[in-house]
């Protein structure tokens, strides 16, 4: 599903490379853990697979294209085929729950039967179906980020990307975000998490990739946060 | 869906930026109203040549008894002179009628023309009017031919073409086309910076849902089209307003003040009104996309 061979990214401003020589397979239907400190080079990974940054070298595979080939204008049906969630939500603030999530269907053309048919479903899964017309501001923290993975998830993307998603939530909160996590990766998506939260990845017993100043230092198949844990 | 969202995000975006939008209305319609205004006049000037290139003369005067030309000899054309004179502007291949306006006729039309005025009349005798020819032409434009064949000939005063006159007020309404060209130059320029200052901003106001947009996937050309067509939307509203500024010109200046002040003169049809509005719109609509198109590369990366 996702494959990285030998990729390395540098930017122009930094002398030191994002990504350096780093070569990870991903299957459908797994649940990964991308861990490391911060400038370890998790966001670089990410971006790289929604082809919002080309790699200096190597290659990047994701549901079978070639990303380093792709040419311009297949990039949003790139981008359709994978949800992302955030760290800050990312949710619009004059619009309702069921609106930012239906802004997703409706920027890419979907039509309004199947917005109607989708949105509310998406919502139940996410367990916010009394609120589907509460405005953002009016919701706690954990309730927006599972505004944000209805939004991520309501096209059934084959792919979801979370970005430090329980990086804004108490620990409370954050269990319920991962068992939501969990529950849409038991539908047969990919996930890939990149975190700080030691708890969460000692919990969970899932894969963990770890990256450290922009080298591969570990792959695990049932891992923890940190070593000798 | 598709149609309505991007209609609605359309009506968001020029809302928000109810200001910008109203100044680039503005300076597209000045700027386009000069344009048509500019057009109107060549067209104006064509109409004007049509009319009077028809009409024109060579006028070829006669020496008087108080006439200073040595070719006069400081007196009056004799008659075996005019008869000379007559017979051989005749036989010119370029000329194709010729009258005689003697001083009296020259008289009766002179109190004519300046009925207006009776002091100038009443001073002014037919003695002192010049008889004349009055040549017209097969080809206006072969003035010179006529001149130097006639031109210092005994009895002959002065050889005058009426075009010249003409191309002196031809020369100040180019003149006037010119720099109505100049300035809409000018304001278009303006009209473009605003525009794509404009975009610029509504890009920025939108960046998190164009950054969603992007996120999930939806195409450049469904994240632009909404900017794009504000752009558009403002330069056709923009034309629109220079249109009635052209048609209020037409209806108002040139019906209501010129053609019953001076009803001699031809003046631009509606038909050439309506001629010129499909430019203004073009050349409104296409700017604004150009610029906007140029600005979104520019600002909004997809």
């Amino acid at each position: 599903m996702i494959r990285l061979e030998h990729v390395s990214k540098s930017y122009p401003t930094s002398t030191r490379p994002a990504l350096d020589d780093v070569t990870v397979d991903i299957d459908k239907g797994e649940f990964v853990f991308l861990v490391g400190s911060s400038g370890s080079g998790k966001s670089t990974f990410l971006r790289l697979l929604l082809k919002e940054e080309v790699p200096t070298g190597g290659r990047v595979q994701v549901a079978g294209k070639d990303l380093t080939k792709l040419s311009h204008w297949k990039v949003p049906a790139l981008r359709r085929s994978i949800g992302c969630v955030f760290q800050d939500f990312r949710l619009l603030p004059n619009k309702t729950v069921f609106q930012n999530v239906a802004f997703a269907l409706e920027v890419i053309g979907k039509p309004r039967s199947v917005v109607e048919r989708v949105v509310p479903e998406v919502l139940e899964l996410v367990g916010l179906e009394g609120k589907t017309k509460r405005m953002p501001d009016e919701l706690s923290g954990g309730e927006q980020q599972r505004v944000a993975v209805a939004r991520a998830f309501v096209n059934r993307p084959m792919i979801l990307i979370a970005d430090e998603p329980t990086g804004n939530l108490d620990p409370s909160t954050s269990i319920g975000i991962m068992k939501l996590l969990d529950r849409i990766n038991r539908t047969g998506t990919t996930v890939v998490m990149a975190t700080h939260d030691a708890a969460i990845v000692d919990s969970m017993r899932r894969r963990v990739v770890e990256l450290a100043d922009g080298k591969l230092v570990r792959d695990q198949t049932r891992g923890v946060y940190g070593y000798g844990a | 869906m598709r149609v309505q969202f991007v209609l609605s995000e359309i009506g968001i975006g020029l809302r928000r930026n109810l200001t910008m939008t109203i100044a680039v209305i503005v300076t597209v319609a000045i700027s386009l109203a000069l344009f048509g205004s500019a057009l109107l006049i060549r067209k104006q000037v064509e109409a004007m040549k049509d009319f009077w290139y028809d009409k024109v003369e060579v006028s070829v005067y006669l020496c008087g008894d108080a006439s200073q030309t040595p070719s006069c000899g400081g007196q009056a054309v004799t008659e075996s002179q005019r008869d000379e004179l007559q017979a051989e502007l005749r036989a010119t291949p370029q000329v194709q009628e010729v009258f005689y306006e003697s001083q009296e006729q020259a008289y009766a039309q002179f109190r004519e023309q300046f009925e207006d005025s009776p002091d100038l009349v009443e001073n002014v005798t037919a003695e002192a009017l010049p008889e004349s020819f009055r040549v017209k032409l097969r080809d206006p434009t072969e003035f010179e031919v006529v001149a130097s064949a006639f031109n210092g000939r005994p009895g002959v005063e002065e050889v005058q073409d009426q075009k010249e006159l003409l191309e002196g007020f031809f020369n100040v309404l180019n003149k006037m086309q010119q720099i109505a060209l100049v300035i809409a130059g000018i304001q278009l320029v303006a009209a473009l910076l605003l525009i794509s200052n404009t975009i610029r901003v509504a890009a920025f106001n939108r960046r998190r849902e164009t950054g969603i947009m992007r996120l999930v996937g939806a195409s450049n050309l469904f994240i632009r089209l909404p900017f794009l067509l504000e752009g558009v939307l403002a330069a056709t509203v923009g034309a629109a307003l220079a249109s009635g500024a052209l048609v209020a010109l037409k209806a108002v200046l040139i019906d209501g003040q010129l053609r019953p002040n001076f009803p001699v003169i031809a003046y631009v049809s509606w038909a050439d009104v309506l001629w010129i509005l499909p430019f203004l719109f073009g050349t409104g609509i296409l700017l604004a996309g150009l610029s906007s198109f140029v600005t979104l590369q520019r600002h909004l990366r997809v």
